[in-house]
């Protein structure tokens, strides 16, 4: 691929806006949440350090949290285009991006327990490459911490513990209980991914691509739309709050999405997305040459 | 914040002034820490050395990001990790090394309510992700140790102004996160069980 300096330089500041600048949709719901908890409260010293954090983050230009977490890149991009340039181009964006601390040395070899020096590695960062008709790419980035990638969980229905069937309302008991389980350990206020649906591996992955959607956007799918505010309201009555330290903000919101599935499996996949939902995409030219934020 | 009058925890940290401290407050905690996580633990429980005195210390369970600039080491970002993963290995590092102060994030069980206890320790809880906030609170680094398990697992000696934390388990024991838990389960189970057809 030609323009490849151009390529990384695209790429690398989309991490280092994603690591360091928290989507405005997010850092709203963060404020509704503030006032919505009462004055004096742990719900809203929690909050405040947190809004003071997203703040600093800009301010200092340095990461958000600690934990980079794992780098998932989804990319739409015109048929016949060279993605293993762009894969290539990426890593070294990457490696940049981690070498000037925007990225920590995140990433372990899971045998030997040896640190990875660039994030560059077996199986990172995470790509997915969709050839669409269209003139321009398309790049979107979730940055997702392991502290709330622990506490996801995958149900196979029915689940005769939860009284939970194949129908809507199984769907229902099980994310709220992972919700329950999750308390505030996956850093709450989060965001639930869900898909109904899919295999043990096609589920969870459409249940993470489900944080590249604003807090706003409501599932067009009616059924869908109700269940994510139902989840919501009764998400509120729980008392988790943030942190787990008690109030009403478990979460800023639910996203679900469905795939299809085989005839004798019926998966509900729940992915934790924490508070530092770092999500950034950006139109970039076939060069590589920035067009806008998305 | 401005309503709630927090503690000082300054260091050295000593029974008297840990034992002073009741689940629920607010703290402010200043002076040296160590930052110690996955690979720290696993180490001393497995019989490792430690390689500094963790009598009467403060282990921050915390992975930082630190830059090197010329002969400095600069912290990035610094918040806590999910301190759980660290549970079944606290009782022994407490017990054998005398820790004093565990800080990290996080809900934790019975065994680390039991072992805060028995060595008149405390656990406190920051706030999980406000790495910028926490990094603003370290005023120098004094050092780093071990950093064969990698610059997140390393040993880094911190000094701390003003971190703000909560006490989530007092030296008695006493948990403040296990009542919130315990209800919110109650009100799940009802949730979840809940005769409601589905609309």
């Amino acid at each position: 691929m030609k323009y490849h300096a151009q390529w990384e330089a695209s790429l690398f500041e989309l991490i280092r806006r994603t690591s360091v600048d928290l989507p405005a949709d997010v850092e709203q719901g963060l404020r509704r949440a503030y006032k919505s908890e009462k004055k004096a409260s742990r719900a809203r010293w929690a909050l405040e350090a947190i809004l003071e954090n997203v703040q600093a983050a800009r301010d200092n230009d340095a990461p958000l949290c600690q934990d980079t977490g794992s780098l998932i890149f989804y990319f739409q991009v015109p048929v016949g285009f060279d993605t293993n340039a762009l894969a290539s181009a990426t890593r070294m964006a990457v490696t940049r991006a981690t070498r000037l601390g925007y990225l920590r040395q995140n990433t372990i070899d899971s045998l030997t327990g040896i640190p990875c020096e660039t994030n560059v590695a077996h199986g990172a960062p995470v790509f997915y490459f969709e050839q669409c008709a269209r003139s321009t790419v398309d790049v979107r980035l979730l940055m997702k911490g392991g502290g709330s990638e622990n506490v996801g969980r995958q149900y196979s229905l029915p689940n005769t513990e939860l009284g939970a069937g194949r129908d809507m309302e199984g769907v229902r008991r099980c994310i709220l209980d992972a919700l329950v389980s999750a308390q505030g350990n996956g850093c709450a206020p989060g965001v639930l991914g869900v898909c109904i649906g899919g295999d043990r591996a096609t589920g969870y992955e459409c249940a993470k691509s489900q944080f590249l959607r604003k807090l706003d956007d409501k599932s067009s799918v009616k059924v869908l739309g109700r269940l994510e505010d139902r989840l919501l309201k009764e998400s509120r009555q729980l008392e988790i709050g943030p942190m787990g330290l008690g109030g009403a903000t478990a979460l800023l919101g639910v996203k679900i999405g469905s795939l299809s599935r085989l005839p004798a499996s019926f998966f509900v996949s729940v992915s934790y997305m924490c508070w530092a939902l770092r999500r950034r995409g950006a139109l970039l030219t076939v060069r590589g040459g920035f067009k806008k934020w998305l | 914040m401005a309503l709630i009058k927090p503690h000082r925890l300054d260091y050295p940290f000593t029974p008297e002034q840990v034992g002073s401290l009741r689940a629920g407050q607010f703290v402010l905690v200043s002076g040296l820490v160590y930052t110690g996580r996955d690979r720290l633990h696993k180490h001393l429980f497995d019989g490792g050395k430690s390689p500094v005195d963790l009598k009467n210390s403060a282990v921050y369970h915390c992975g930082p990001v630190v830059v090197r600039k010329e002969s400095e080491w600069v912290v990035r970002a610094a918040g806590p990790t999910t301190s759980i993963r660290e549970e079944p290995y606290l009782p022994r590092i407490i017990r054998e090394h005398g820790v004093r102060v565990i800080i990290g994030k996080g809900a934790m069980g019975k065994v680390t309510e039991d072992a805060c206890k028995a060595g008149g320790a405390v656990y406190l809880h920051a706030v999980g992700g406000t790495a910028q906030v926490l990094a603003g609170k370290v005023v120098a680094v004094k050092g780093v140790h071990l950093t064969e398990f990698g610059l997140a697992e390393a040993v880094w000696v911190l000094e701390l102004k003003d971190f703000p934390a909560i006490v989530a388990i007092d030296c008695r024991g006493r948990s403040l996160l296990r009542k919130i838990q315990s209800s919110s389960r109650r009100i799940g189970h009802k949730l979840i069980h809940s005769a409601d057809p589905f609309q």
